[in-house]
């Protein structure tokens, strides 16, 4: 197979997965915040939430299934699940395997959410806040040193939204109602010993 | 009026009645068992809680679900405001109530019992703690106290089930029925304090009981507990608590997830539970509350809606919005007048509430505001502002 | 006899998301504060595909699919 396909794959297949990543996080902070109008119903949101995020596990096996093969990274397959076990780029490289494995970690126990229950969904759900940033780094400390522009353009653009996103979650308030009344409500209640 | 049963003996205001004093005046503890759940069957005790549910049937159902290893929670929270009966019981027949709860331990293979106490009623707490230390060894090791929130939810059985096992006395989605599944998953048995006073005499005489104790609340000359012989009429009861003290525009029967009545057909009503059930009312907890003509029907409404929608425990959308809008909606027409936007919303907003919640706390409150919709119709049709002097 | 199920919510987890409503308005429709109405009875054949998504896709798991136990009377 030729050297440069394969390695302008796994350059291609790591920008969109980034991409796809990143609009997988903006989508779930839409979900949360209940965002909604008459032309955009939540199932909308939830439906590309998920898809998006399967589509960014196709996208990111491809990445690293090209990047293995590639002779020229003298990379083995043990890279792609161990972090920090490659010659090539050790630390950078790492952060993306540990980036990789929490993403399958979301993935697989969304797929299985009626088996274990909302509140062990929720607790392995909250990883995507280490995923993400893995994955921005990675691709900001294993890319090629002739930074191209077009790379730094989309990086830069994926960074900026998921921050503004993140950013105004967690400046608002809870979007629940009912949040507010249910949590003073228990807090009257409460009779457990403090520890 | 033949004797009373519960409140025999030393006056109940002398306070907490020694344990030698009770059983010299009843016996010892009869035994528990299957054999007492068939005589509860048989007698046709209902619960003394607010509910009404047949005893004997609620002890088969645990007992059948226990695997040796039930629980017996003594509900003594008394959250409704008005009624004073559990602690008053409490205060001075801790004794009745601790026989009761064991034959109930005994009678659904129960291995721990609860006795929760609500957490202000301080001599109702001093008293049963007392009497707890004068049982046996066994007794005292599988009986505990917890202290309940003055919250009016806080004494529905799942809260109470919560608050035992969890800590937080806020009600929980059933099913699991806490018969089935309640404190530790364990099957649970919930019991009015009173209901257990009433099983304590019961498993004695091996004959019903013919009393219950009420709670006359409101205008009235002596509001208090009265016990009172079953199918007593509420105006003779009503006279037991020193008669009106002013003229009374309606009584509110069961406390305030009961009904409301005219003077004119409340005077004659049997305090029992199957007669009042026939008339589509309930005795619920016992209290009965004279509402002066001096008052405002509509205004006393309002405020007992602001109340009830405040004691939401704001877990389900439905109850929590629902009944404030309610509340709010009646407030208005207390205060700037009727307006028929407000009385179709009362009437559109009482469909979408009920049935709605986790627990029943939203039905009783929409089945309270129906009967004053009723009731009072004239007074919701007409009501001029009526501008609230205090908050 | 097919089996048959119905929809039942749970009201404490329910937090008023919607998405039920929207996506089986013919059995699910949202109160004046935006929680969900669900009309009692058995789903129909053909809804079943949308329930269960209805169930799958609540971002709280607060619906849920039952059997419906039904009751036969007696033969004398």
């Amino acid at each position: 197979m030729n050297n440069t396909l394969l390695w302008y794959t796994t350059r291609g297949a790591g920008a969109v997965s980034l991409v796809l990543l990143s609009a997988v996080v903006v989508l779930g902070i839409l979900s949360v915040l209940r965002i909604q109008s008459t032309t955009w119903p939540r199932f909308l949101t939830a439906g590309l939430h998920r898809n998006l995020a399967l589509m960014t596990l196709v996208f990111l096996t491809l990445h690293i299934v090209t990047a293995v093969v590639d002779p020229f990274t003298h990379l083995g397959w043990l890279a792609a699940v161990l972090p920090f076990s490659s010659y090539y780029r050790t630390f950078w490289l790492g952060l993306g395997t540990i980036a990789f494995e929490l993403m399958l970690a979301i993935v697989l126990t969304s797929l299985v959410r009626g088996l274990i229950g909302q509140a062990a969904w929720r607790m392995v759900h909250w990883l995507t806040y280490a995923a993400w940033p893995f994955a921005v780094l990675h691709g900001i400390g294993t890319g090629s040193d002739a930074g191209s522009a077009w790379l730094f353009t989309l990086q830069a653009l994926c960074v900026i939204a998921v921050v503004v996103a993140v950013g105004y979650r967690f400046l608002t308030g809870s979007h629940d109602p009912l949040a507010d009344a249910r949590s003073s409500f228990q807090d009257a209640v409460d009779r457990r010993e403090p520890r | 009026m033949s004797a009373p049963q519960l409140l025999a003996g030393p006056d109940p205001s002398r306070g907490s009645e020694r344990r030698s004093e009770h059983v010299a005046r009843l016996g010892p503890l009869p035994k528990g068992g299957h054999a007492l759940i068939e005589l509860l069957v048989r007698t046709g005790l209902t619960g003394r809680g607010g509910a009404g549910f047949p005893v004997g049937l609620k002890w088969r159902a645990v007992a059948a679900a226990s695997h040796g290893s039930a629980v017996v929670i003594a509900n003594g929270a008394e959250g409704e405001p008005h009624s004073r009966k559990d602690r008053l019981l409490m205060a001075s027949r801790p004794h009745l109530i601790l026989d009761g709860a064991m034959l109930a331990a005994a009678s659904v293979h129960a291995k721990q019992v609860v006795l929760c106490i609500g957490e202000e009623h301080h001599a109702a707490l001093r008293s049963m703690s007392g009497a707890l230390a004068e049982r046996s060894e066994h007794e005292r090791r599988m009986v505990r106290i917890v202290a309940a929130p003055p919250r009016y939810v806080a004494g529905e059985s799942s809260a109470t089930v919560h608050l035992v096992d969890a800590g937080i006395a806020t009600p929980t989605t059933t099913p699991p029925s806490p018969r089935d599944r309640g404190v530790g998953g364990a099957a649970t048995l919930v019991q009015n304090v009173e209901t257990l006073a009433h099983v304590a005499i019961i498993a004695r005489t091996g004959m019903a009981t013919d009393t219950v104790l009420i709670t006359v609340a409101g205008g009235v000359r002596t509001p208090g507990v009265l016990e009172v012989n079953v199918g007593t009429p509420l105006g003779d009861a009503v006279q037991l608590a020193g008669g009106a003290s002013e003229p009374v525009r309606a009584v509110l029967v069961g406390g305030y997830f009961g009904q409301w009545v005219e003077p004119s057909s409340a005077w004659s009503l049997p305090l029992d539970t199957q007669a009042l059930r026939a008339r589509g009312l309930s005795l619920g907890c016992g209290v009965i509350g004279l509402v002066p003509a001096s008052r405002c029907a509509v205004c006393e409404v309002a405020g007992i809606m602001r109340y009830l929608a405040s004691e939401s425990s704001a877990q389900c959308g439905p109850c929590f919005f629902g009944l404030r809008a309610l509340a709010d909606a009646c407030t208005r027409i207390a205060e700037r007048g009727t307006d028929p936007g407000d009385l179709q919303r009362l009437q559109r907003w009482s469909a979408e509430v009920h049935g709605r919640g986790a627990c029943k706390h939203p039905d009783g409150v929409v089945m309270f505001l129906q009967s004053a919709m009723k009731t009072f119709g004239d007074d919701f049709a007409h009501h001029p502002p009526h501008l609230r002097r205090s908050a | 006899m097919t089996k048959q199920y119905e929809l039942a919510v749970d009201r404490i987890k329910c937090d008023g998301r919607g998405l039920c409503a929207e996506i089986l308005p013919e059995r699910i429709r949202l109160d004046s504060w935006g929680y969900p109405i669900v009309t009692p009875g058995p789903i129909p054949g053909h809804l079943l595909g949308l329930a269960q998504r209805a169930v799958d896709d609540c971002p709280v798991l607060a619906i849920a699919l039952r059997r419906v136990e039904i009751k036969r009377q007696r033969e004398r």
